[in-house]
């Protein structure tokens, strides 16, 4: 049985149309990510799957109960990371890990134990009894993850766990997350903005845009499905060239002409024959194809990119609708 | 509707306890709630008291009840309404999520209210037997049995408001149109029972339920009142009751901002 079961999972606020029809399974101890800009139904996703909001339609099991019909029995049995930090400024990192302990209604014995071995584990021992108004950003995301998993859930969840984050307490935390996942067969699905460390991290990614899932697989498969290799070309370059050629799948400009990727079928043995049907360039680079390039394919943006003008009119929206 | 109440006493302690952790880690709040008590007290109760003339006893010490009424009162909703802000930086998410039932946050908050607004009410008291009006000491019992009736419904009509608002811009209106209403027209600064008062105001009176919370303190307090004392409690827990009952509904109700 999957530990997360979603059919056509549906979000509306009055005429927007946050999650639309999402369905996806996830199987016990993947890592699963769930990829995607602002804006585009992440966290409403999260939201409704650890019961804080109710969906408009759709149905969704969250180790094999039923989000609408069971959040308490759901909420057992999972642990959760919020975006924004959840945990309580006026207490200090201890008293937030044995307020949690008690509301989950955990042996006072066995929480005690537990609370230093999760203080250990996100290197906050030292620090444990400072208020948490004292901490670094860092230092309260590490704080929260360990909370999320203190009672052993089954299923973790992690919304935006390295948002605002120096790469270096990025990278520290994901380690954290990978280590006790897998120890433990913890089921986590995530959202992420760094797509190289969905790439590295997650066994299955979803790809959502404006509330739709647009395509899902493994990171490979969904690299599969665009081509192998870029090769960006820089210099004055001929944009009708391209199309003829069999081996070039995607042709992409970037805005000011200087340079153009093309997504190519096995690169090493068909760039020289690229190479001398362009002439005369300025250099060229050849890599894999990444996430990002996934990403832009199939959405039509970069995943960081604003959408011009467009996007103070939708944060406006965004705003009103979620008051 | 019918409410099906499912408790955890684990979960009502450990709100309950972070609501006190709380409380008395924000000094500045604690001490600012005193000020506007005593400034009531002492210069509005001093300068009124000094300018005319009551019959027997000194208006200082009449309004006394009241102005321990309203300390309670501002304390106690403004304690649940606070909850709106809990939700927008999400201190309250981590308690949502935790399989405990929402009338076991609920009732946590509750009793957390309650505590930090008795605690506060008795300093006030204690000030006032000290300065103000020496109650005969055994009288502390049912005065702080009343004072608890009466935070208890307040506390729980500040959550059903915080529960069902969903911007925090709603408190200057919570403020005007709730708490100032309540306070005025509940008799703290006159007596309900005095026959020249305008109808509209004896009218509106009856309607507020914490006329009848400054009545029983009085009476507890000062030997003097309107109504009996059992009429007052009976509709203070009556108050609490109604409120609470709503409470539950709307926490059940409440999801996440956003």
């Amino acid at each position: 049985m999957p530990s997360i079961e979603i059919k056509e999972l549906t979000k509306r606020f009055e005429d927007f149309t946050a999650v639309d029809k999402i369905s996806i399974s996830i199987a016990e101890g993947e890592i699963f990510g769930l990829l995607g800009p602002n804006g585009a139904g992440k966290t409403t996703t999260i939201s409704m799957l650890s019961t804080l909001i109710i969906p408009s339609s759709g149905k969704a099991f969250v180790a094999g109960h039923d989000v609408i019909k069971e959040p308490l029995k759901v909420r057992e049995n999972i642990g959760i990371v919020f975006q924004e930090p959840s945990v309580d400024d006026l207490l200090t990192g201890r008293e937030n890990l044995e307020l949690h302990a008690l509301l989950y209604g955990m042996d006072s014995k066995v929480a005690k134990e537990r609370i230093d071995e999760m203080l250990e584990l996100v290197e906050l021992t030292d620090r444990a009894d400072d208020l948490v108004r004292a901490y670094s950003g860092g230092m309260r995301r590490r704080l929260e993850i360990a909370r999320g998993l203190l009672h052993m859930p089954k299923i973790l969840f992690l919304d935006e766990p390295t948002l605002g984050l120096d790469p270096a307490s990025r990278r520290n935390i994901w380690k954290y997350i990978e280590k006790v996942t897998k120890e433990k067969n913890i089921t986590t699905i995530l959202t992420t903005h760094y797509l190289e460390e969905a790439d590295a991290l997650c066994d299955q990614i979803a790809i959502i845009d404006k509330g739709k899932i647009v395509i899902q697989g493994t990171s490979d498969q969904l690299k599969g499905t665009i081509g192998e290799d870029v090769v960006r070309i820089k210099g004055k370059v001929d944009k009708s060239k391209f199309e003829k050629m069999k081996c070039v799948k995607k042709v992409t400009f970037e805005k000011e002409g200087k340079h153009v990727d093309l997504v190519v079928e096995n690169a090493a043995k068909n760039l020289q024959k690229i190479l001398s049907y362009v002439g005369e360039i300025d250099s060229v680079e050849v890599r894999r194809v990444s996430l990002d390039d996934v990403f832009l394919h199939y959405t039509g943006h970069s995943i960081n990119e604003e959408n011009g003008k467009d996007s103070f009119f939708n944060r406006i929206a965004t705003y009103k609708t979620t008051r | 509707m019918v409410v099906v109440i499912m408790v955890s006493m684990k979960g009502i302690y450990a709100i309950w306890l972070r609501e006190i952790k709380v409380y008395f880690r924000e000094k500045e709040r604690v001490i600012a709630s005193f000020i506007s008590p005593l400034l009531w007290l002492f210069i509005f109760g001093g300068g009124i008291g000094g300018s005319i003339q009551t019959e027997g006893g000194n208006y200082q010490q009449f309004i006394f009840p009241g102005i321990l009424t309203m300390s309670v009162l501002f304390s106690s909703v403004f304690f649940g309404v606070y909850i709106i802000w809990d939700r927008k930086l999400d201190f309250l998410k981590e308690v949502l999520v935790a399989p405990v039932s929402r009338s076991t946050v609920f009732f946590g908050k509750l009793l957390g209210g309650i505590t930090d607004s008795m605690i506060q009410g008795f300093i006030l008291l204690v000030l006032g037997f000290i300065l103000l009006i020496q109650f005969p000491l055994l009288n502390i019992i049912p005065i702080l049995l009343v004072m608890a009736l009466i935070t208890w419904s307040m506390v729980a009509l500040g959550l059903v408001i915080g529960s069902n608002m969903s911007t925090q811009e709603g408190f200057g209106m919570v403020q005007n149109f709730v708490v100032w209403p309540l306070f005025f027209f509940s008799g703290a600064l006159f007596d309900v029972g005095a026959s020249n008062l305008p109808d509209f105001l004896k009218a509106a009176s009856a309607f507020d339920p914490l006329t009848y919370g400054v009545d029983a303190l009085r009476s507890v307090i000062l030997g003097s009142s309107v109504f009996p004392l059992y009429y007052d409690i009976l509709v203070l827990i009556g108050m609490g009751i109604v409120f609470s009952w709503i409470g539950i509904i709307s926490f059940g109700r409440m999801q996440q901002i956003k």
